[in-house]
């Protein structure tokens, strides 16, 4: 709703006295509604809002308030974890939109059933379980893999080389399942710039080049945006892959805070890292909402 | 333009490389898992089910499977009311706070899911819903709800809402002017919202990882587990049937969204 349009509800809303049967229908009307919505917010509320409330006042009270979980972050191990999880997310955010921008363009460019065509085979793996994604991976990357077979075949090396359980397994996991949430957005807009704009370009003397840099590129840039904004932050809060592939090495976010539940039962260490780790997310979705509504960036989703 | 540019040539032969990167991952595990030795080779040098027998003369990975298909089922039939009923006030109220419950409905999308996890795993814990089949589907119907919310709320926003009103300047009350006029034209975007929710459900692992144990196992954490340890063929023919699966419940989507719009 836009500001102007609230303002002017707003004035309506003052003028209507108790009186005005209009007013009336509408509050009652706005009674019924949320009433409707009431079981689904309650679901929401009760395992989602309760739970991170209570995590955050974890996180800095314990017989008392403290910040000692907050002050342990910046030390030593936790901050590493950070530091790790912001380098990989980055690097695989740039990967997928590098090996996405392209596919997206291709399958914009192409008649209507041949780009149906190009998305499907986008689509099937994006709607394979993720689970059964990093299995596939693990089997195509192991010591006996076909990965290692036509490797040694082509002679690159002599001996089977280490690909999977560590940060190299875990980034080309990571971009295989990722790469889908990458190449929806960007379709999306671009499908919606007209093609005679680049025509037009061209006809007045750029280069495809300078017509694609000038023209296409900036246009498209929302795609863009809501991509890399989804890989980002799914690429944040990564654990299925991570713990699998990443054979117990680099630890991310997530699997500090899965340990910290599950082996150490220690919620206050749990709590801040998902507080700070909650934090980063909600900023970075709500800078990018300021430039692409979140409907757009969730909807690939 | 009939002459193909160099330029094109080589875009297209990469973006072929990187739909082989996409595929070739999801069509492996095919053969693999009808492969008659242990180890993962390919091609595999005989097929056989014997995979497919290992999962299917396990009592585990059979209780684990019912547990899976269970919640899945209950949490779409539970969830899609439930979407269906908030995006149809979202679509209807004019009130400004309807705009930031909304995003509060969107929330599960958005906190990473292993903060959800162990926020779930919080509250069922001090409610003594720790491996229980309720909580289960409780938890995949909190995680498919905004799927509903995405894909009905779509379809509404287009939907023209003076017909219900006819409906009920006719008589009718609102409940029953939803559901044979509203209800009929949004048909195909509720049952892909249904979907969207079973094929999550289907998928989870993190939440279950937490909450389902024991004799409530899914079939996602039996997967998470075994995995961790080893690299167990079952699970390849265990993957196949699951792909297979949602191949076909994304069809279901497709056709419904075809003869929706061949209606419209």
């Amino acid at each position: 709703m836009t500001t102007a349009k609230r303002m002017l509800q707003g004035t309506t809303l003052m003028q209507a006295t108790e009186s005005d049967p209009a007013a009336r229908y509408q509050r009652r009307e706005d009674r019924t509604m949320l009433l409707l919505m009431t079981p689904a917010l309650l679901v929401i509320v009760v395992l989602l809002v309760v739970p991170l409330a209570w995590l955050s006042w974890q996180s800095i009270y314990h017989d008392g308030f403290t910040l000692e979980n907050y002050r342990r972050m910046f030390t030593g191990a936790y901050l590493e974890t950070f530091l790790l999880t912001f380098k990989l997310s980055i690097v695989v955010t740039v990967i997928t939109l590098l090996l996405g921008y392209p596919v997206a363009y291709f399958a914009a460019s192409l008649p209507p059933k041949l780009s149906a065509l190009v998305l499907g085979m986008v689509i099937l793996p994006f709607w394979t379980s993720v689970l059964v994604r990093t299995y596939a991976w693990l089997v195509l990357l192991q010591r006996t893999g076909l990965v290692n077979k036509a490797l040694i075949a082509s002679g690159l090396v002599d001996r089977p080389v280490q690909l999977a359980y560590n940060q190299f397994g875990t980034v080309i996991a990571m971009v295989h399942i990722l790469l889908p949430f990458m190449v929806l957005p960007l379709y999306s807009a671009m499908q919606k710039i007209p093609s005679n704009l680049s025509q037009a370009g061209a006809s007045l003397g750029g280069s495809p080049l300078h017509v694609f840099l000038r023209v296409f590129l900036p246009l498209s840039l929302s795609g863009v945006f809501a991509g890399v904004t989804l890989v980002f932050v799914l690429c944040l809060g990564f654990y299925i892959t991570p713990e699998l592939m990443g054979g117990g090495k680099s630890i991310m976010v997530s699997m500090v805070v899965s340990r910290n539940v599950e082996i150490y039962n220690s919620w206050g260490a749990a709590s801040a890292v998902s507080v700070v780790l909650l934090i980063c997310v909600f900023a970075i979705f709500y800078a990018a909402s300021r430039v692409v509504p979140l409907e757009k960036t969730l909807g690939a989703k | 333009m009939n002459k193909l540019p160099f330029g094109r040539i080589v875009l297209g032969a990469s973006v072929v490389l990187i739909l082989l990167f996409l595929m070739v991952p999801v069509l492996i595990v095919v053969p693999l898992s009808f492969s008659d030795t242990r180890f993962m080779t390919f091609p595999p040098p005989a097929y056989s089910l014997r995979w497919y027998h290992s999962f299917f003369d396990n009592p585990a990975w059979i209780d684990a499977a019912r547990t899976t298909l269970t919640a899945s089922i209950c949490a779409a039939l539970i969830a899609t009311p439930l979407g269906v009923a908030a995006a149809y006030a979202i679509q209807n109220g004019t009130h400004w706070i309807m705009r930031y419950l909304r995003t509060l409905l969107m929330l599960p999308l958005m906190v990473p899911i292993i903060i959800v996890a162990v926020g779930v795993f919080f509250v069922y814990s001090q409610a003594g819903y720790v491996n229980t089949l309720g909580g289960l589907i409780l938890a995949d119907t909190m995680l498919g709800l905004p799927y509903v919310l995405i894909s009905v709320g779509a379809d509404l926003r287009t939907f023209d809402r003076t017909q219900e009103m006819v409906a009920r300047s006719l008589g009718m009350n609102r409940f029953r002017s939803f559901m044979t006029v509203t209800l009929p034209q949004i048909k195909a975007s509720v049952i892909s919202g249904a979907v969207f929710v079973f094929i999550q459900a289907l998928d989870e692992t993190v939440v279950a990882l937490f909450v389902s144990g024991g004799s409530n196992q899914t079939l996602t954490r039996r997967m998470f587990v075994t995995l961790r340890d080893e690299i167990d063929p079952t699970i390849a023919a265990i993957s196949t049937m699951l792909t297979a699966l949602t191949l076909c419940l994304v069809m279901i989507v497709v056709v419904s969204r075809r003869s929706g719009a061949a209606r419209a």
